[in-house]
């Protein structure tokens, strides 16, 4: 990067504008954010508005703050066996759901890069369209097809495979979470493989090829391990955001899908216990620092 | 690598997965009947029923001008952040800078949204129109970030430095080279930041106020009542203009990417 140096000299008060006003913002509307939420989960629920006692107020009174710290929030957390639950189903869904979806989206991902030139644009434009198509509405569209008196239903008895008095029972069970997570999140999971899997170099698989290698085991032998960089980036893509999700479970889990971003949603919006709903997002972004860590090394390095 | 019969049956069946959902969806805001499984013939009565819903309209409307103010907001520091983040080497605090580019892209929602909020109640500004486009700024500039970000990477720095060379203020050489190169990805860094706006529930849900209901919050209440034609309608028309946007801009992209490639054959002809 020697060159930056030419269109930005040192004291030019255009690069500093130019690094200042996006750092600024971030620092002001994410990162204090963050330092807010730790603080208020470190409160005591009150019923006002808003409904916490204030822990801090000005750095003159660390001291104070120090002694009036309040960890019942997490205790609390602990103790009830819903949070704990809540916790560890999130992350048993986030697992399965980012397997499932590796799953598919590999073969898909590696379905594309083997494609005519001439069609890639055309595929991976498909593969963006629906990303570009509101998230709810999408979940949404599950909600007449999994329902027990939907379509699946009528064509599971159209096709002879149902009874007339049988009905699809996924709709507000895990399974419809799982499905809807897979269908959404596919694209997250598809491009960045897509990305690596198309720049592989084909004469590696021309020369096993001619050296007698099979297919399949070229396959696992070089095609596999070249593309761990996009494995990788995919998979913490989808775990990430998957772990918090909201609107998939509320929308087609039923009352037995446990998970913490649903928890931390009723928390907050039906018992208004705001410093409880605080450390639910505390513990739930210290379990994601790994993955997020991961997912930063890579996106620099790439 | 070859294209064989198996990977054209991965693909028409994935593709059917990520399309006959939202075909469905499209097919059934045409339908006569209230219930789903029954097709009561061809009409446009939710269509209908939805213009006249006021309560629809005035959330479509908010989403609206929200979308745009939040995405030309985020247009606009993105690119900054991008240039930061491309042309200026080290600079203070630069691992910082760029986890912060990076982490709202993955972080749940929820978490973005409780925080944003408890961050504007701590400074007592009343939840409303504005506070909805703080915080989608706050995620969609990020977006816009790494798409500029990865243009800037790979066009001929050559030209910045000519211009550089040649006298040309750094203010200036971004206007007159740098930005008409890099326009293309501002442009869809725009239109994703947009389309991200339009579609979020979640942070929308926790920063808005009274007088500021989005669409989304509007189409999730009625969701969560269970299934109605009009919402299909409205989901629809959504889907249309979406996938039109893309479309168009896509080609745009290309028109401008063929036609550059011409003007600089052109250049070669003329100089050799």
């Amino acid at each position: 990067m020697a060159a930056d140096t030419e269109l930005s000299p040192h004291g030019n008060p255009f690069r500093h504008l130019v690094v200042l006003i996006p750092y600024i913002w971030l620092l002001m509307f994410f990162v204090a954010p963050f330092l807010i939420i730790v603080k208020i989960s470190l409160s005591e629920t009150a019923i006002s508005m808003p409904p916490y006692t204030p822990v801090f107020d000005g750095f003159a009174t660390i001291k104070d703050f120090i002694s009036q710290l309040d960890f019942d929030n997490y205790l609390f957390l602990t103790e009830d066996p819903l949070y704990v639950d809540a916790y560890f189903s999130s992350l048993k869904i986030a697992i399965i759901s980012t397997f499932l979806l590796l799953l598919i989206g590999y073969p898909m991902a590696l379905g594309m890069a083997r494609a005519p030139t001439t069609i890639r644009p055309l595929l991976v434009m498909l593969v963006i369209l629906p990303f570009w198509t509101s998230f709810l509405i999408r979940v949404y569209a599950w909600i007449g097809i999994l329902k027990p008196e939907g379509l699946l239903t009528l064509l599971l008895q159209t096709l002879g495979i149902f009874g007339p008095d049988e009905q699809v029972q996924i709709f507000r069970t895990d399974i419809a979470v799982y499905i809807g997570i897979v269908y959404s999140y596919l694209p997250f999971m598809v491009l960045p493989l897509y990305a690596t899997l198309e720049k592989l170099d084909g004469t590696l698989l021309e020369a096993a090829a001619d050296l007698g290698c099979p297919p399949m085991k070229s396959f696992w032998t070089i095609t596999f391990p070249l593309s761990i960089p996009g494995v990788i980036a995919g998979a913490m893509i989808c775990f990430i955001p998957i772990t918090g999700e909201f609107v998939i479970p509320d929308l087609l889990g039923g009352a037995g899908t446990l998970m913490i971003g649903k928890t931390l949603w009723t928390e907050f919006f039906g018992n208004r216990d705001w410093p409880l709903a605080s450390a639910v997002a505390v513990l739930l972004l210290l379990a994601l620092v790994v993955p997020i860590a991961i997912f930063q090394n890579q996106q620099q390095k790439s | 690598m070859k294209f064989t019969r198996l990977d054209a049956t991965v693909l028409t069946l994935c593709f059917a997965f990520l399309y006959i959902p939202i075909l469905i969806l499209i097919i059934y805001s045409f339908n006569e009947s209230k219930l789903v499984t029954v097709w009561g013939g061809f009409s446009l009565r939710w269509y209908r029923d939805m213009w006249s819903n006021d309560g629809l309209m005035d959330a479509a409307w908010i989403t609206l001008r929200v979308g745009v103010l939040s995405a030309s907001l985020g247009t606009i520091l993105g690119t900054l952040a991008a240039l930061a983040l491309t042309r200026f080497g080290r600079f203070h605090g630069r691992i910082l800078f760029s986890g912060m580019i990076y982490a709202p892209l993955v972080m749940p929602e929820v978490i973005t949204g409780l925080s944003m909020l408890l961050l504007f109640v701590s400074l007592n500004v009343d939840r409303g129109f504005w506070t909805v486009v703080i915080a989608h700024t706050t995620f969609t500039m990020c977006y816009v970030a790494i798409v500029v970000q990865s243009r800037l990477y790979t066009f001929d720095r050559s030209l910045e430095e000519a211009a550089l060379d040649l006298g040309c203020t750094p203010f200036k050489t971004f206007f007159v080279i740098t930005l008409p190169l890099i326009l293309p990805a501002v442009i869809s860094g725009w239109m994703l930041a947009f389309t991200l706006s339009l579609d979020d529930l979640v942070i929308a849900s926790f920063t808005t106020g009274p007088g500021a209901t989005t669409l989304p919050i509007k189409i999730y209440s009625q969701v969560r009542l269970g299934v109605t034609p009009e919402i299909n309608a409205i989901s629809s028309i959504l889907v249309a203009i979406v996938t039109c946007g893309v479309i168009v801009t896509s080609l745009l992209t290309k028109s401008r990417e063929l036609q550059r490639q011409r003007d600089e054959r052109a250049a070669f002809r003329a100089g050799g």
